[in-house]
C-alpha cells in the first residue's frame, strides 16, 4: 500500500503545481504510515526527479519513452495504471490541471475508485471514512466529500497546498517502462504549440497575476499591465469582454467562462468585479483592485483598494515596484 | 451525423449559493436553473455542424422533471430530441455511466459536453464517459471541425499552450469558448420545441463513488483597506511588509 504522486514536468523542470501535489501526496502517506511514490513520464531531467526528495518522495518512477513528451492521455493512464499496479497504491493525487485531471477521471474509471478534482484540503481519515474538502459552485462553498472505493484519486487545487522542502533530502530514481502500444497513441496530437510567455509566468501556474478590464480603455494601455506584472513576477491576465474584443488573447481570460486562478496576489484593474469575473478569482490570497468608481462591487471582495484612474495609478505601482529590493 | 450533447442544469451564475439542513444540502430557494454555460458552446456547435453536415442533434440530461424547462429550451435553440434519464445525479461517476449507457444504446458519431459544470466543478465526466466507452475524449477544446466524413479536428487548450488533435469518429469532446457563439431561442424555436420529442428513460443501474456529507462557505473578508491614489506607490510596502505576499 502506498500513495501514487503524478508529477508534471514543463521544459525538464517539474511544474509549481506539481511540487504542491508530491507535498499534499507526501503528507498523506505520513498520515496513513506509508511512503509516497511520484510517477513522472516525459520532458522532466533526472536531477529534478530526485529532488522531490524535499517534498517528502521516496521514490520516484520514471518513463523516459520520448513518445511521452506531449500529452496523450491514453499512453499516460496505462503507465500510471501500471505504477499504481506496481506501487499497489491506495491513494492517488495530480494536480488539478487540464493534464491531470483527465488523466485522474480516466484512471477512476480503470481502477474503479473514487474522484475528488478540485480538492483544498488534506483527507481527514477516522473510522474508516476519507473525506476531503472540494471547491464548489465555482468558489462560492466548499463540500466534504467522503470517498467511498478502496482506491481514492484526488486532484489538488492549485496554490492550495505549501511546498514542503526538507532542504537535502532525495528520492531514488528507478526506470518504468509500460510497454507502451502503437494503438495507445491513436489520439496523439498532431501538432502542440506553447505560447510564448516571452520570458513571463504562465497564468495557471503563477503566485502573482495581474488583470485589467475594460477600465484599461484599450490595448494600447496594456504595456502598464505588462510592466507591473514583469516588475513583481506576475502573470497577465483579463476580464471576459477584454478578451472577447480582443485586446487580449482568449486564454487569458478569467472568470466563470474563463480559466480559475488562486494566487497568492491578484491585482484588479479596471475591472468592475461582475460576479462572474468574481468566480474566478475569488480563491485568491490577497486581492487588489484599483478602479476609479468608489462603488465598483469589486471593492467588497477586495483586501486593498485604490479609488482612481488605472492609468494614472499604475504607473505609481510600476515606480514603487522598480524601487523594491528584490 | 448523430451527435449527442448532454447537459447539466445548474444554478444561474448569479445565484446567492445558501445551505439548508444543517448544511447538509444545497438550498434551492430562489435559485434559477440554466443550462451550464459551457454546454451551451457544445450545443451552438452541434447545431452548426448538423446544419452543415446533415444529420441530428440530440440533448441529454440526467436529471430530475426540474430540468425540462432547460431542456426545452435546448429544444427552442436547435436540437431536434432529448432525452432525460429521471435520476437524482448522485455524482459524476453515476452521471457517466448514464451517459454511457445512452451513447452506447444511439451509436452517435460524436458526444460533446460542457467543460466543467459550474455548480460541482468537476471536469471530470467526458474524460470518464471516453474511458468508459473505449474512445478517445478531448477536453477541453476550444475549436472543433470536421476534416472529412470521419475524421474531427480539435484544439484542446493545455496549461501554458494549445494541441492539435485529429480523431476519427466516434469520439467524446467537451467544449470552451470560443469554439463559437452561443445562441438563444427564437420565437419560432420556442414554438417548435413544444412538440419535439422529449423521452424520459429510468436509469440503468449504476452506482455513485463519492458521498456528499457537507458543505461550508469560504470565510468573509474583513474589509478593504483603502490607499489614496496619490500614494498609491505606498500599496506596494503594504503589500510587502503586511500583506506579505510580495
Ligand atoms: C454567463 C456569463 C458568463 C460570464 N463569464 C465571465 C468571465 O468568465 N469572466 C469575466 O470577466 N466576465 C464574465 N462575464 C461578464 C461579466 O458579467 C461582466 O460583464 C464583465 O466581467 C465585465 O468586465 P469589466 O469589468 O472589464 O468591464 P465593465 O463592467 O465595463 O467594468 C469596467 C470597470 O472599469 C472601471 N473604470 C473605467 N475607467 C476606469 C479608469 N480609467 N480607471 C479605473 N477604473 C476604470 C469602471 O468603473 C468599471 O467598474 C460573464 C457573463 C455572463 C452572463
Ligand atoms: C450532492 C449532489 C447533489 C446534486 N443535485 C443535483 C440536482 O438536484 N439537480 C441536478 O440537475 N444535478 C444535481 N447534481 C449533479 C451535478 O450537477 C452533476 O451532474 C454531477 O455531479 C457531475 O458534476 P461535475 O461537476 O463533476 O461535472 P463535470 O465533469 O464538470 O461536467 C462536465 C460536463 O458533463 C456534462 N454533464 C455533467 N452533469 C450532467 C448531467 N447531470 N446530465 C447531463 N450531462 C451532464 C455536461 O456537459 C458538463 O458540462 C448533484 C450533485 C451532487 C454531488
Amino acid at each position: 500500500m502506498s500513495v501514487l504522486v503524478f508529477v508534471e514536468g514543463l521544459n525538464g523542470e517539474i511544474k509549481k503545481s506539481s511540487l504542491e501535489a508530491a507535498s499534499y501526496g507526501s503528507q498523506v502517506a505520513q498520515a496513513m504510515g506509508t511512503t509516497a511514490t511520484a510517477v513522472a513520464i516525459g520532458d522532466v531531467h533526472e536531477e529534478a526527479l530526485a529532488k522531490l526528495g524535499e517534498q517528502g518522495i521516496s521514490k520516484v518512477l520514471y518513463d523516459a519513452d520520448d513518445r511521452l513528451k506531449q500529452f496523450v492521455a491514453d499512453a499516460y493512464v496505462k503507465v500510471i495504471a501500471k505504477a499504481a499496479q506496481q506501487e499497489s497504491a491506495k491513494v492517488l493525487v495530480f494536480s488539478n490541471s487540464n493534464i491531470g485531471a483527465a488523466v485522474g477521471s480516466k484512471l477512476a474509471v480503470r481502477l474503479n475508485g473514487s474522484l475528488a478534482t478540485n480538492v483544498t484540503e488534506l483527507p481527514k481519515m477516522d473510522g474508516g471514512n476519507f473525506i476531503v474538502t472540494r471547491g464548489v459552485f465555482s468558489g462560492k462553498a466548499f463540500a466534504d466529500v467522503n470517498l467511498t472505493s478502496d482506491v481514492k484519486i484526488i486532484a489538488v487545487k492549485k496554490n492550495s497546498t505549501d511546498i514542503i522542502s526538507n532542504a537535502g533530502s532525495t528520492a531514488t530514481v528507478e526506470k518504468l517502462s509500460a510497454d507502451l502500444a502503437e494503438s495507445d497513441f491513436a489520439a496523439a496530437p498532431k501538432e502542440t504549440v506553447m505560447q510564448d510567455t516571452d520570458g513571463g509566468v504562465l497564468l495557471p501556474e503563477a503566485e502573482i497575476v495581474v488583470s485589467g478590464g475594460r477600465g484599461m480603455k484599450g490595448p494600447e494601455n496594456w504595456h502598464l499591465i505588462e510592466t507591473l506584472a514583469k516588475e513583481l513576477g506576475a502573470a497577465t491576465a483579463c476580464s471576459k469582454p477584454v478578451s472577447d474584443i480582443g485586446w487580449r488573447p482568449h486564454h487569458e481570460h478569467v472568470g466563470q467562462t474563463g480559466i480559475t486562478v488562486s494566487p497568492n496576489l491578484y491585482i484588479a484593474a479596471g475591472i468592475s468585479g461582475a460576479i462572474q469575473h468574481l468566480a474566478g478569482v475569488n480563491s485568491s490570497k490577497v486581492i487588489v483592485v484599483i478602479n476609479k468608481d468608489p462603488e465598483a462591487p469589486f471593492f467588497k471582495a477586495a483586501d486593498y483598494g485604490i479609488v482612481g484612474d488605472a492609468l494614472e495609478v499604475l504607473p505609481k505601482l510600476i515606480e514603487a515596484a522598480k524601487a523594491l529590493d528584490k | 451525423m448523430k451527435i449527442l450533447v448532454c447537459i447539466s442544469n445548474v444554478p444561474d451564475t448569479t445565484s446567492k449559493i445558501n445551505f439548508t439542513g444543517d448544511n447538509k444540502e444545497f438550498d434551492k430557494n430562489g435559485v434559477q436553473y440554466v443550462i451550464n454555460p459551457w454546454d451551451e458552446y457544445a450545443l451552438t456547435r452541434a447545431i452548426e455542424l448538423k446544419e452543415a453536415k446533415g444529420g441530428s442533434v440530440t440533448v441529454l440530461n440526467v436529471g430530475e422533471a426540474d430540468a425540462e424547462p432547460n431542456i426545452r429550451k435546448a429544444l427552442a435553440i436547435g436540437a431536434d430530441d432529448a432525452i432525460r434519464v429521471n435520476a437524482h445525479p448522485k455524482d459524476a461517476y453515476f452521471v457517466a455511466q448514464q451517459i454511457t449507457a445512452v451513447a452506447k444504446e444511439g451509436g452517435y458519431d460524436m458526444i460533446l459536453m460542457g467543460k466543467e459544470s459550474i455548480d460541482y466543478n468537476g471536469f471530470q465526466v467526458h474524460n470518464m464517459v471516453g474511458e468508459m466507452m473505449g474512445i478517445p475524449s478531448v477536453t477541453p477544446a476550444f475549436k472543433l471541425d470536421m476534416v472529412d466524413d470521419s475524421t474531427a479536428r480539435l484544439e484542446r487548450e493545455i496549461e501554458g499552450g494549445k494541441e492539435v488533435v485529429e480523431v476519427k469518429l466516434p469520439f467524446v469532446a467537451s467544449a470552451q469558448q470560443p469554439m463559437c457563439e452561443p445562441r438563444i431561442p427564437n420565437m419560432r424555436g420556442i414554438m417548435t420545441a413544444r412538440t419535439k420529442p422529449l423521452k424520459v428513460v429510468e436509469p440503468a443501474g449504476g452506482e455513485a463513488k463519492s458521498e456528499y456529507v457537507n458543505y461550508s462557505k469560504p470565510e468573509k473578508k474583513s474589509g478593504v483597506k483603502l490607499i489614496d491614489a496619490e500614494n498609491a506607490g505606498e500599496l506596494i510596502k503594504l503589500l510587502r511588509n503586511e500583506a506579505k505576499v510580495l
